[in-house]
């Protein structure tokens, strides 16, 4: 197993994949254009996937829980926002549904975390699981279980760029630009709240080491509430982008699932990682579904993004960022 | 009083070394599986065989499988689904293309299709560890859902994905009605939990044991890694094939690839959890109390006298099943299985508890 270990075998496990995505350019009925488009929209939702993942990675980071119910979370959130609005306008929704996150964040706290502190890794996994099925199905009861449509405003019609460079232009879909844009300025302030203020320097104490956070008076509670709030804004977020691109209903809670590939491939432990592995997996399986889904039978996106986050995982087992683990007896 | 080992002397080591050392708990054991064999097909109702024994019987082996590999050597695994799927597809394919072939043989070799790919995707386990692992373990989940949902050769190209089993017929007997399907799965439970008894109890379980309690120290002390990883994730592969071919065959009759999607593989995973890790006792009880449960919710609103639209019911049983799973957590987060050992202990003491 060592040669896995050897930095250049990583460096040119590198070089394989970005010479297969650029590999489609030499296959003779492919087009400059086309390929730009697939490459663009893979980019594009590499973001959404790092907007989920980051609120996994936030949790994690905190209070070591492997937070399984943030897909349910984006849902509920979603659901919330997509009611209220019926009745309030939007600003109005959206202040009371981050209230109600909040409220959430919580009540996950006091119910479930703090009798459940110091229990193993797998045993809060669980407990998120149930969380999951709960906020699931409190979501449908309280607000019903159909598909609503959500907008805030998005433009849908896609536009034409560079017309005059390739012929016919390359076709981008406005929604998703500015999806990208919001993602890159809610991780811009993450970044900034965790580098920067009090509370974000208690949470990244927190991460490193509870119990040393705690014995110079960092109350852990306090910090996991917060932790819980901020990626149930997050999930807000993520569910207001997926939800006007697919309307909010049940299957939105399984963006989670995609996420998951995204978090081992960066690292449980990086927001960086969150963020960049996004990016590959969503590039990856664009790339895949367009020019290797026809010679396998299609519908390959759903397994493509695992197998892809298991080979660099052969690689590197803390995923790209993630901190590296030594065991010692 | 009535519980208590006093006087029971061990003189030899194979007795010390028996599998029921307890002269009480081999007389409880032996009345348990007398009454399973021979009071309950008298019984019990059609509806409790179709609806709560056999699936409950079957969804138990799998949950032995799975208890092997996450609760006895620490790897916790999100595939079982597809494990599961791997099962039903290699007896589906053995039987209707070797159709004169023995069923049990058909079931083994089914189970020993799961093991193979099982082993395949542990492989990893040497490398990745813990939640890592569990996400790989996915790939290996979406990536066979995929396999048998769209390679045609696998489902002897049946137009909709949707294939049935043939008869159940071994050696020129056809298990036709509930009750006999009962007993052709309690029989094959009943053999491969004493299978897995001794193993977790042999030196292979206590090699696997002290890769969950910790790799580094085990590898150390002589434990061979790779051979302790991949057996478990063989043997718990081996049982879970088992499980699915059986699932398929005498549970479902037809299915398609949605029968062993993710959301099996948590549902097997909450068993193993809410019974007990490292405990077979556990798979029973999680078993039984995963199987029993959504049936309850569902007839409670009926027993209240509350009329609940359908939609509701189901959202409400999410929501409940939800919460108990956290509040189990809370309240015993060794799982079912510590309870009862619980039990035990103060009954030794009872009445005089000095």
């Amino acid at each position: 197993m060592n040669i896995f270990q050897q930095k250049w075998m990583t460096n040119a496990l590198f070089v394989i994949l970005a010479a297969g995505a650029v590999a489609p350019l030499f296959a003779a009925d492919t087009r400059l254009p086309q390929w730009i488009e697939v490459v663009l929209g893979g980019l594009m939702s590499g973001v959404l996937y790092s907007l989920v993942a980051l609120g996994l990675v936030l949790i994690f980071k905190a209070s070591g829980v492997f937070n399984f119910a943030q897909g349910a979370m984006v849902l509920f959130a979603a659901l919330s926002l997509v009611r209220l609005m019926e009745k309030m306008p939007f600003a109005v929704a959206l202040a009371v549904t981050v209230v109600i996150m909040i409220g959430v964040a919580w009540l996950i706290e006091r119910l479930v975390l703090r009798p459940l502190v110091n229990q193993e890794g797998i045993v809060l996994f669980m407990a998120t699981l149930g969380i999951a099925y709960f906020l699931d199905g409190l979501g449908q009861t309280i607000w019903g279980s159909d598909v609503y449509t959500l907008d805030v405003g998005m433009p849908k019609e896609p536009k034409i760029l560079l017309e005059n460079v390739f012929e016919g232009g390359i076709l981008v879909g406005m929604e998703d630009v500015i999806a990208a844009v919001i993602a890159a300025v809610l991780v811009g302030l993450l970044a900034l709240f965790f580098q920067k203020t009090p509370t974000g320097r208690a949470l990244r104490a927190v991460a490193d080491d509870h119990q040393a956070a705690q014995s110079i008076g960092i109350p852990l509670n306090r910090i996991w509430v917060i932790v819980w709030s901020v990626s149930g804004i997050v999930a807000l977020v993520a569910g207001i982008i997926w939800g006007s691109k697919l309307g909010v209903q049940f299957s939105l809670q399984l963006v989670a699932l995609k996420a998951l590939p995204v978090v081992i491939l960066g690292g449980f432990t990086s927001v960086p990682g969150a963020i960049v592995g996004g990016l590959i997996i969503g590039l990856g399986e664009k790339l895949s579904e367009v020019y290797l889904g026809p010679y396998l039978g299609g519908g390959i996106e759903n397994w493509f993004a695992y197998v892809l986050a298991l080979v660099f995982l052969l690689f590197r087992p803390e995923g790209l960022f993630g901190e590296k683990h030594i065991d010692r007896v | 009083m009535i519980y208590r080992e006093a006087g029971q002397y061990k003189t030899t080591y194979q007795a010390d070394q028996q599998l029921f050392p307890i002269l009480q708990d081999k007389i409880f054991v032996l009345m348990l599986l007398g009454f399973a064999f021979f009071a309950v097909p008298l019984l019990a109702s059609e509806y409790l065989f179709r609806a709560i024994l056999i699936p409950f019987l079957i969804l138990t082996l799998a949950a032995i499988g799975l208890n092997i590999l996450v609760g006895f050597c620490g790897q916790v695994s999100l595939g079982t689904g597809g494990f599961m799927a791997v099962g039903a597809y290699a007896a589906y394919n053995l039987a209707i293309r070797l159709p004169d072939l023995n069923l049990i043989v058909v079931f083994i070799l089914a189970g020993l299709a799961a093991t193979v790919v099982g082993v395949l995707f542990g492989l990893p386990s040497l490398r990745i560890k813990g939640f890592y692992l569990a996400v790989a373990t996915l790939a290996a989940q979406f990536f066979l859902d995929w396999a048998f949902a769209r390679i045609g050769w696998f489902t002897n190209y049946a137009p909709s994905g949707s294939v049935s089993a043939p008869a159940l017929t071994i050696f020129g007997y056809t298990f036709e009605s509930p009750v006999q399907k009962y007993l052709l799965v309690l029989s094959i439970v009943c053999v491969f939990t004493l299978v897995a008894r001794n193993l977790t109890r042999g030196a292979i379980g206590r090699s696997w044991m002290a890769m969950r309690d910790m790799d580094v120290a085990a590898e150390v002390i002589g434990i061979r890694p790779l051979y302790a990883k991949v057996t478990a994730f063989a043997v718990s592969s081996f049982f879970v094939g088992l499980a699915g071919a059986l699932w398929a065959f005498v549970y479902l009759g037809a299915w398609e690839p949605l029968a062993f999607d993710v959301n099996r593989s948590f549902q097997l995973l909450f068993m193993v959890i809410i019974g007990g890790l490292g405990a077979l006792l556990g798979s029973f009880l999680g078993a039984a109390f995963i199987v029993i449960l959504p049936l309850m919710l569902n007839q409670l609103p009926g027993w209240l006298g509350i009329s609940m639209s359908t939609a509701l019911i189901s959202h409400i049983e999410f929501m409940t099943f939800g919460a108990l799973i956290v509040f189990f957590l809370i309240v015993e987060p060794h799982g079912l299985a510590r309870l009862w050992a619980i039990g035990k202990e103060k009954l030794r003491l009872w009445p005089f508890p000095h």
